[in-house]
C-alpha cells in the first residue's frame, strides 16, 4: 500500500508548472476572452514540445507511453491558471485513442452536449451509438454556442453530412474515454479551486478594514478553512480515481463518479467564498477573480453534472442485490 | 502508487476477521457509558487482551502484536465491520498510551500499559474545568510542591470528565507555576482515583447514559512517578494527546465506513418507500465522504512512513468526520421517517452521541481557527 506520487510525476508536474506559469500568467486568459478563438498564443506548443499532449500515447507510436496517474497532477496545474486550450479533450481524450500525427483535437463523449473549441482544432473525436469516431474539422457542421467563459468556443457538431470519419472505437472505448474525459476535468477543477482559495487567502492578508487584515476575522477565516477541507477531501478522491484508470480497476468509473461529485461541489463553495472574501472587487471584471469563476462554473457540469456522477454512483452501489 | 494489500496484510485481516467473526458477543452489550455496560465491556476487553488484539500496534512485551500502522488499520476496519462492542479502554489506550510511548519513562510505561491494555486499570481525561473548554489554557486547578513527601497536592476541579465515575485513573493538567505565562505554568499528572481527596460525581448525557462525570481534588497527593513528562511542560505533551484525539487513533476510519455500509443497508430495505427523493444521493454522498475521508488517511499514514508528522492536519480530519457522522445519522433518521423518534431503531441514540462530534475532541470552531492560521497562514488578531 502507497498512496503517493513518485518523483518522476512530482518533477513533471512541477516541469509543467513552471511553464504554464510562464506562458499563461492571468493577461494571457484575459485577452483569450477576446480573441478569435479563445486560445493562448503559445502554449499549446511548449505543451506539446513537452510530450505532455501525447503522453498518454505509447512510446512505440512516438507518445511518452504514460497513464492517467502521471497526468493527472499536469491537469490540475492546467487548471490552476486556467488555461484556455482543449487539454484534457486532447490529450487525456483523443490522442489516447487515436495517437499521434493528427494536430490538435478536441472531443465529444458521454453526457457532453458541446464540444469546445471545435472551430479551431484539426478533428473532434465523437460518441456515436457506441462508437468513437475521428471527425475532420472540414467535415462538420458547427454552431457557436456562447458561454459564460468567454474563453469557451463552443459548439454543437453535427457529422452526418460528412465522409471524413474514422472509426477508432467501441463501446469499451467510449467508456473509457468519457472516464478519462471526467477524471481530467475533475483533476482540471481542482486545481482551479485551489487557486482560487489561494488568491483569496492572500488578498484577505492584504485587504484592511476596522484597522485589521479582513483575514484576521473569524466569519472570513471559517469560510477558508471550510474549503480547505473540502479540498483536503476531494483531491484523494481524483487522485485513486486516476490510479483505477491506469490500472484498469473494474470500479475505475464508480470511482471517476465519485470524485466528479466531489470536487464539483468543493469548486461551487470555492466560487461562493472567494467572491464573498473579496467584497465588490470580486463582482468587477475588472479583477482576475471573475474569469477563474466563471471557468468553475462552465466545467463543474461538462462531463456529468454532480447529480449525475451521484446517480451513477448509486445504480452500481444501492442498486446492487 | 500501489493500493493493494500485500500477502502479510491480507493475512492479518483474514486473522482479525475470523477471531471477530467467532467471538464478538451475538447480543449487544448494554452501553458502555453505563455502571453496569462498563464492567460488561470490560470483560470483553479482557478476551481481546487475551487473543492479543486489544492494542494491535502495541511492542508485544504490553500485549500487542508490533503491528504497522497498515495493519492497525485493517484491525480497526474489521473491528467495526463485526460490530464489535465500543472501546471503554480508548481513552487509555488512543489518547495516553501514545503519549506515554513519547514521553513516558521505562518505569511508567511499565507500571501502566500492560494494565491499560487489559482493562484492570481503567484511564478517564482530565482536562475541561468549570470555567475552561475551549480555552484549555485557562484552568485553574492546582498542583502545589511537597518538598517532604517528594510530590504534589492537586486541588480544583475536572467536567465532562468521560466515564469518570466508573475508570479508575485519570490523567490530566495541573497548573503548577501560577507565576508563569498561561501554557507555561501547566504539568501533565496520572491521579489514581481511588486517592485520598477525591470525589466522583457521575451525570447523564444528552443520549441518556451517565457518561459524563465531574471529578473533585481536594489536596490530593501524588508522587513524582506521576508526572508525565517535565514538570511546567504539561502543554506541551497535552497536545500530543490531542493530536492523537482528532486524528488518526481515536476515530479511524473503519468506523465510519461501518456507519456508511449500515445506511447504505438502512436504504436498501426502507430507501423505496422513503418520502423524499433526495435521500438517495445523501446515501451515496455519505459512501462518497466515507471513501474520501479512507483514502485521505492511506495518504497520511503514507507520509508517515515517509518520516513526515501528521501535525495541524488532523484538524482538517476532525472536523469532517464530525460533521460526516452527523449528515450519516441524519440521513438514516430521514429514512426512517415517524420510526425515527423510536429510542431503540438502532440510529436514535448515536445520532445523539454523534452531535458530540463537533464539540469535543476542541470544538470545530476552534478547528477551524487553526486551520486558517496555521494551515493557511492567515493572520492572527
Ligand atoms: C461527549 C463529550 C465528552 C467529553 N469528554 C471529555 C473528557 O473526557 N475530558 C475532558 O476534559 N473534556 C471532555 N469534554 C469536554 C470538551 O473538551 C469541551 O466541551 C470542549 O473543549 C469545549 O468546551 P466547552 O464545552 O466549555 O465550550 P466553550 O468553550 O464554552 O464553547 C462554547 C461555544 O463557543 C465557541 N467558542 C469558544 N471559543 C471560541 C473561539 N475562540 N472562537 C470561536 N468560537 C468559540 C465554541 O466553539 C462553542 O461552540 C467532553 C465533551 C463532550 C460533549
Amino acid at each position: 500500500m502507497r498512496f503517493a506520487f513518485t518523483t518522476d510525476q512530482l518533477a513533471l508536474r512541477d516541469a509543467v508548472r513552471e511553464m504554464l506559469v510562464k506562458e499563461c500568467p492571468s493577461s494571457e486568459v484575459r485577452s483569450a476572452w477576446s480573441n478569435a478563438n479563445g486560445r493562448t498564443a503559445g502554449t499549446w506548443d511548449a505543451l506539446m514540445g513537452m510530450g505532455v499532449l501525447e503522453a498518454l500515447v505509447p512510446e512505440a507510436a512516438g507518445g511518452l507511453g504514460l497513464s492517467v496517474l502521471d497526468l493527472v497532477l499536469v491537469c490540475e496545474e492546467v487548471g490552476r491558471v486556467a488555461l484556455p486550450e482543449p487539454f484534457v479533450e486532447h490529450a487525456l481524450v483523443a490522442a489516447a485513442v487515436v495517437g499521434s500525427g493528427h494536430g490538435s483535437m478536441s472531443a465529444l463523449v458521454g453526457p457532453a452536449a458541446l464540444s469546445v473549441y471545435a472551430d479551431s482544432v484539426d478533428a473532434v473525436l465523437v460518441e456515436d451509438d457506441e462508437r468513437l469516431l475521428l471527425v475532420a474539422r472540414e467535415g462538420l457542421v458547427l454552431e457557436r454556442q456562447s458561454s459564460v467563459d468567454h474563453t469557451r468556443h463552443l459548439f454543437t457538431v453535427d457529422w452526418s453530412n460528412t465522409e471524413a470519419t474514422t472509426e477508432v472505437g467501441g463501446p469499451r472505448e467510449c467508456a473509457d474515454a468519457f472516464d478519462r474525459a471526467a477524471l481530467g476535468n475533475a483533476a482540471t477543477l481542482l486545481g482551479l479551486a485551489q487557486n482560487l482559495l489561494d488568491v483569496t487567502v492572500d488578498y484577505t492578508a492584504t485587504r484592511s478594514q476596522f484597522g485589521a487584515p479582513i483575514g484576521s476575522f473569524q466569519a472570513v477565516k471559517h469560510k477558508l478553512a471550510d474549503v480547505r477541507i473540502a479540498l483536503e477531501f476531494a483531491r484523494p478522491l481524483i487522485y485513486r480515481a486516476a490510479y483505477s484508470l491506469s490500472v484498469d480497476d473494474i470500479d475505475r468509473s464508480i470511482h471517476v463518479s465519485m470524485c466528479a461529485a466531489q470536487v464539483a461541489d468543493a469548486a461551487s463553495l470555492a466560487v461562493r467564498h472567494a467572491l464573498q472574501c473579496h467584497g465588490a472587487i470580486g463582482y468587477s471584471d475588472e479583477s482576475d477573480l471573475h474569469m477563474w469563476m466563471k471557468r468553475v462554473w462552465a466545467l463543474q457540469r461538462a462531463y456529468g453534472d454532480p447529480a449525475w456522477h451521484r446517480e451513477r454512483v448509486a445504480r452500481a452501489i444501492l442498486d446492487k442485490t | 502508487m500501489d493500493l493493494s494489500w500485500s500477502p502479510t496484510e491480507v493475512e492479518f485481516r483474514n486473522e482479525a476477521r475470523a477471531w471477530l467473526a467467532a467471538n464478538v458477543p451475538s447480543e449487544k452489550l448494554p452501553s458502555g457509558d453505563t455502571s453496569d455496560g462498563f464492567a460488561r465491556h470490560l470483560e470483553w476487553e479482557q478476551r481481546l487482551f487475551d487473543a492479543r488484539w486489544a492494542v494491535v500496534s502495541w511492542p508485544e512485551e504490553y500485549g500487542g502484536r508490533n503491528a504497522t500502522l497498515w495493519e492497525w488499520l485493517i484491525f480497526e476496519e474489521e473491528y467495526y465491520r463485526a460490530r464489535a462492542p465500543q472501546r471503554v479502554t480508548q481513552n487509555g489506550i488512543f489518547l495516553l498510551a501514545p503519549t506515554i510511548f513519547e514521553f513516558g519513562t521505562q518505569e511508567q510505561r511499565d507500571r501502566y500499559l500492560q494494565p491499560m491494555a487489559q482493562g484492570t486499570q481503567t484511564w478517564c481525561q482530565g482536562w475541561s474545568e468549570p470555567d475552561a473548554g475551549s480555552d484549555l489554557a485557562g484552568i485553574r486547578s492546582t498542583a502545589v510542591r511537597d518538598d517532604v513527601a517528594g510530590g504534589w497536592r492537586l486541588s480544583g476541579q475536572k467536567t465532562w470528565t468521560t466515564r469518570g465515575a466508573f475508570c479508575t485513573h485519570m490523567f490530566g493538567l495541573f497548573r503548577s507555576d501560577p507565576a508563569a505565562e498561561r501554557h507555561a505554568g501547566l504539568t501533565y499528572f496520572l491521579v489514581p482515583l481511588d486517592a485520598p481527596g477525591v470525589t466522583v460525581r457521575g451525570f447523564g448525557r444528552l443520549d441518556g447514559d451517565e457518561g459524563f462525570a465531574e471529578v473533585f481534588l481536594d489536596d490530593v497527593f501524588v508522587d513524582d512517578a506521576m508526572v508525565l513528562g517535565e514538570v511546567n511542560d504539561g502543554w506541551k505533551v497535552a497536545m500530543a494527546t490531542t493530536g492523537s484525539e482528532r486524528g488518526l487513533t481515536l476515530r479511524s476510519p473503519g468506523r465510519f465506513m461501518a456507519t456508511a455500509d449500515r445506511l447504505v443497508q438502512l436504504y436498501r430495505d426502507i430507501g423505496a418507500r422513503a418520502s423524499d427523493p433526495a435521500l438517495r444521493h445523501a446515501v451515496v454522498q455519505a459512501v462518497i465522504d466515507v471513501e474520501a475521508y479512507r483514502l485521505q488517511t492511506l495518504a497520511t499514514v503514507t507520509a508517515i512512513g515517509d518520516g513526515g508528522k501528521p501535525g495541524v492536519t488532523s484538524s482538517l480530519t476532525k472536523v469532517f468526520w464530525s460533521e460526516l457522522d452527523i449528515r450519516m445519522h441524519d440521513t438514516a433518521l430521514a429514512l426512517l421517517g415517524t420510526a425515527a423518534e423510536l429510542e431503540d431503531n438502532g440510529w436514535m441514540k448515536d445520532f445523539q452521541f454523534a452531535l458530540s462530534g463537533p464539540i469535543y475532541a476542541g470544538t470545530n470552531e476552534i478547528q477551524r481557527n487553526v486551520i486558517a492560521e496555521r494551515i493557511l497562514g492567515m493572520p492572527k488578531r
